[in-house]
């Protein structure tokens, strides 16, 4: 039984298509990934199954609901962690969460002992009678997180949940939601554009780009995908790294990519059978002596890289055409 | 989802709407200063009328030469002057009222540097030929001038000094009359003036600015509460990512407006209950009406706006753009509505427009029922047209706004 059937779901927003007749299933308790740059169309998604957004084309079933037809039903048994905070400053934790149990007909006694329990759950009893507006980052996620809660839904949507979170937070927060997915059985799906967070956290991911599901599986097996081919990705420390040795590493056809990881170390993904030798060769021609040389397994990356031919870049951030109030807002969580 | 869960939830987003509001000190500050602002700000702009005028500078210019009337009996000039006895009137009269504080000047063109120097609210100028002309049984005329920059003032200096000097022409008469004609003293005004007209309100008491602007106001404040107050708390929340919270939950879009209508209603009301509260305490308004026909009065203004914030809301994605909006619907409504004015004095078109403008009947039947006292049947028209305006622009809002809020 799946708790998500995508399919053939498209929104356009006037010419542009955000989201391409995408088509996917999520199952029943799992934790679903969908990983992309952005602008990949990974929000929009999130807002067509959560009914905040028409799709222009193809529908889901949402908790066996469909989220045209029956979108009343359907918001009977998700919540949404948005990319904005869900909450009100100027409210304490406690009439927030307790506003959101009123708007999901939870009965007095329930509703307090609920609040008490999510509280305990992210442990932030002492911060009941706070109000929000005076806490961290962090603490306002893990509150909007389980404002999302209150009503045990069947599923969780989840946009990038750790966008502008501090390390620690981030970790935290990823505990939180793999914690919520194993004791309370919560399907859940998740956005991102972190490789190693849909690594960590998914049983399943589907890459998206550019409004399309260019591939779907579980993490290891989408890494197969590039370990298959003859593609390797390899890590050189080369202690007279030079611009120029870079600068002839690119240039050669069989070098996918090179990435220069600080003064003395370098990541070349090379295509073709002799490609390590080729490599080896190239460096010592250029007078690179090398130190270490690992082969390195593939990961998420490789797999967006092999499968679109761009990398994922966080400073495409600032590229992204995204819509935002010029004078930014409380509730926008910081991006990095 | 039955009506009670409908209630329930607005319930709920009022009260948090309310309790986000009071927790900013700032704008209960200014929910507070803003009529005070408002009616102090009015009672600047606009004087008030002639029943304050006083110690007004005014200048006489006399310019009569007199005349000598030739008696031929002991043939003798005799010198008259009447505009001697005229000024003497009018200071004697002046003395009574105090409205004027009278001064000499030498002629028109005096006057006339003395109210461009803003020494003069107005002048009388007395013509070289007034004696000879009285003398030769026509009428003497007498030259008003008044100060056309403004105009409030010109118009009632106009009325005061012509009341003045008809006055003293009525006395001059009965006076003619009993010494002519020997007809008694009391009966000599029948003659002049066979008619007599008083005034009387129709309440008690005397009108004032404030009297006429009060409601006016309140109006205004209420549909500016809503016009504004609920696009702006709908798009604000829009923008900032919390109406997905609302529009996630699993209630109707009518608890949203609703929850919304009712808290911006309240705030719109306190605001209305201070305006009054100044107005009485603070500028003398007297109320004359039913205090249940007034509050029925303000919901139903409420009411017929509420459509009309809610299209805005729904037009405008965002922010900025419903600010945009509301300033450009809202102005004109403001000035041609006769809230500060009344409808009467505007220009024909002008007054066409007004015809269309739910606030024009809202302020003219707060201000039938404070100022007038009126009962209901008296504001039929307008109560019916409220609720005309407000049901068919909720009619075509409601829908518009639920396709608004899932694009
Ligand atoms: N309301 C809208 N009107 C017009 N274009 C929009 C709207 N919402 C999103 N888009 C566009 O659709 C594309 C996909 O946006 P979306 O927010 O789904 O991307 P995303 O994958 O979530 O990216 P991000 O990592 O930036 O959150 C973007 O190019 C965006 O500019
Ligand atoms: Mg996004």
């Amino acid at each position: 039984m799946n708790a998500i059937e995508v399919r053939n779901l498209t929104k356009r927003f006037n010419s542009f298509t955000a989201v391409d007749h995408v088509d996917f299933d999520v199952k029943k308790g799992e934790i679903f990934g969908l990983l992309g740059p952005n602008g990949a169309g990974k929000s929009t998604t999130m807002r067509m199954l959560c009914t905040l957004t028409r799709p222009s084309e193809g529908t889901a079933k949402v908790a066996g609901y469909d989220i045209i037809k029956e979108d009343a039903r359907v918001r009977e048994h998700i919540g949404l962690v948005a990319e904005k905070l869900i909450m009100y400053n100027d409210l304490t934790a406690w009439e927030n969460l307790r506003l959101y149990g009123k708007l999901y007909n939870l009965p007095e006694d329930k509703l307090e002992k609920r609040i008490d329990k999510l509280l305990k759950f992210v442990r932030m009893e002492k911060w009941k009678h706070k109000r929000v507006g005076t806490f961290s980052t962090g603490m306002k996620q893990k509150i909007n997180v389980i404002r999302a809660m209150i009503h045990e839904p069947e599923i969780l949507f989840l946009d990038e949940p750790t966008l502008g979170l501090d390390p620690q937070s981030t970790v935290e927060i990823r505990e939180l939601v793999r914690r919520i997915n194993i004791e309370q059985g919560t399907t859940m799906i998740l956005t991102t554009h972190i490789m190693v967070e849909a690594d960590m956290l998914c049983n399943r991911v589907g890459i998206i780009d550019r409004g399309k599901i260019v591939a779907l599986d579980t993490p290891s097996n989408l890494k197969k995908l590039v370990s298959g081919t003859d593609t390797l990705t390899m890590e050189f420390e080369i202690p007279n790294l030079t611009t120029e040795l870079l600068g002839n590493l690119k240039s050669v056809d069989f070098v996918v990519s090179v990435l220069q990881e600080d003064a003395t170390h370098v990541k070349v993904r090379a295509k073709g059978e002799d490609s390590f030798d080729r490599l080896l060769d190239l460096i010592r021609k250029n007078n690179g002596k090398i130190k270490i040389v690992k082969n390195l397994e593939p990961t998420l990356e490789d797999v967006f890289i092999h499968l679109t031919g761009r990398e994922i870049r966080e400073d495409t951030k600032k590229a992204s055409p995204r819509r935002r109030p010029p004078w930014g807002n409380e509730n926008e969580r910081g991006r990095r | 989802m039955s009506a009670k869960n409908v209630l329930s939830h607005s319930f709920w987003i009022c009260w948090k709407d309310l309790v986000e509001f009071s927790r900013s000190k700032m704008r209960v500050i200014m929910l507070i200063l803003m009529p005070l602002f408002m009616m102090a700000m009015v009672g600047f702009i606009f004087p008030s009328n002639n029943t304050t005028i006083k110690d007004q500078p005014v200048a006489v210019a006399n310019l009569d030469v007199g005349y000598a009337l030739y008696v031929p009996q002991n043939h003798t000039n005799i010198s008259m002057n009447m505009s001697q006895i005229l000024i003497e009137q009018i200071n004697l009269v002046n003395n009574q009222t105090g409205m004027m504080k009278l001064s000499g000047a030498r002629d028109f063109d005096e006057i006339k540097t003395r109210i461009q120097n803003g020494e003069l609210s107005a002048g009388i100028i007395i013509p070289i030929n007034f004696t000879r002309e009285i003398v030769m049984g026509r009428q003497g005329s007498v030259e008003i001038v008044t100060d056309q920059s403004n105009p409030q003032l010109s118009a009632t200096m106009q009325i005061v000094l012509s009341k003045t000097i008809e006055a003293i022409g009525t006395q001059v008469a009965m006076y003619k009359l009993n010494t002519t004609y020997n007809i008694s003293m009391n009966y000599t005004i029948s003659y002049i003036k066979p008619y007599n007209v008083e005034y009387r309100g129709i309440v008690e008491g005397e009108s004032n600015y404030f009297q006429f602007v009060a409601p006016g106001i309140i109006a205004m404040t209420l549909m500016m509460s809503v016009m504004t107050g609920l696009p702006h708390a709908i798009s604000y929340e829009r923008d900032v990512g919390t109406l997905d919270g609302m529009l996630m939950a699993p209630i109707h879009r009518i608890s949203i407006i609703l929850g919304k209508v009712l808290a911006q209603t309240i705030r719109g009301l306190v605001q209305a209950v201070i305006i009054f509260l100044l107005a009485v305490f603070l500028f003398g308004v007297t109320i004359h009406g039913n205090i249940i026909l007034v509050v029925l009065l303000i919901l139903l203004t409420v009411y017929s706006f509420v459509g009309l914030g809610i299209l805005i809301t729904s037009f405008s994605d965002r922010e900025e753009t419903a600010a945009m909006v509301m300033m450009t619907l809202m102005f004109p409504m403001m000035f041609m509505s006769g809230v500060f004015f009344p409808i009467q004095q505007m220009p024909e078109f002008m007054q066409m427009v007004a015809k269309f403008l739910p606030l024009t009947y809202a302020t003219t039947a707060l201000r039938k029922v404070m100022v007038l006292g009126a009962d209901t049947s008296a504001v039929s028209l307008e109560l019916a047209i409220l609720i005309g305006f407000g049901t068919i622009l909720l009619a075509v809002s409601v829908p518009v706004f639920k396709r608004a809020m899932t694009r």
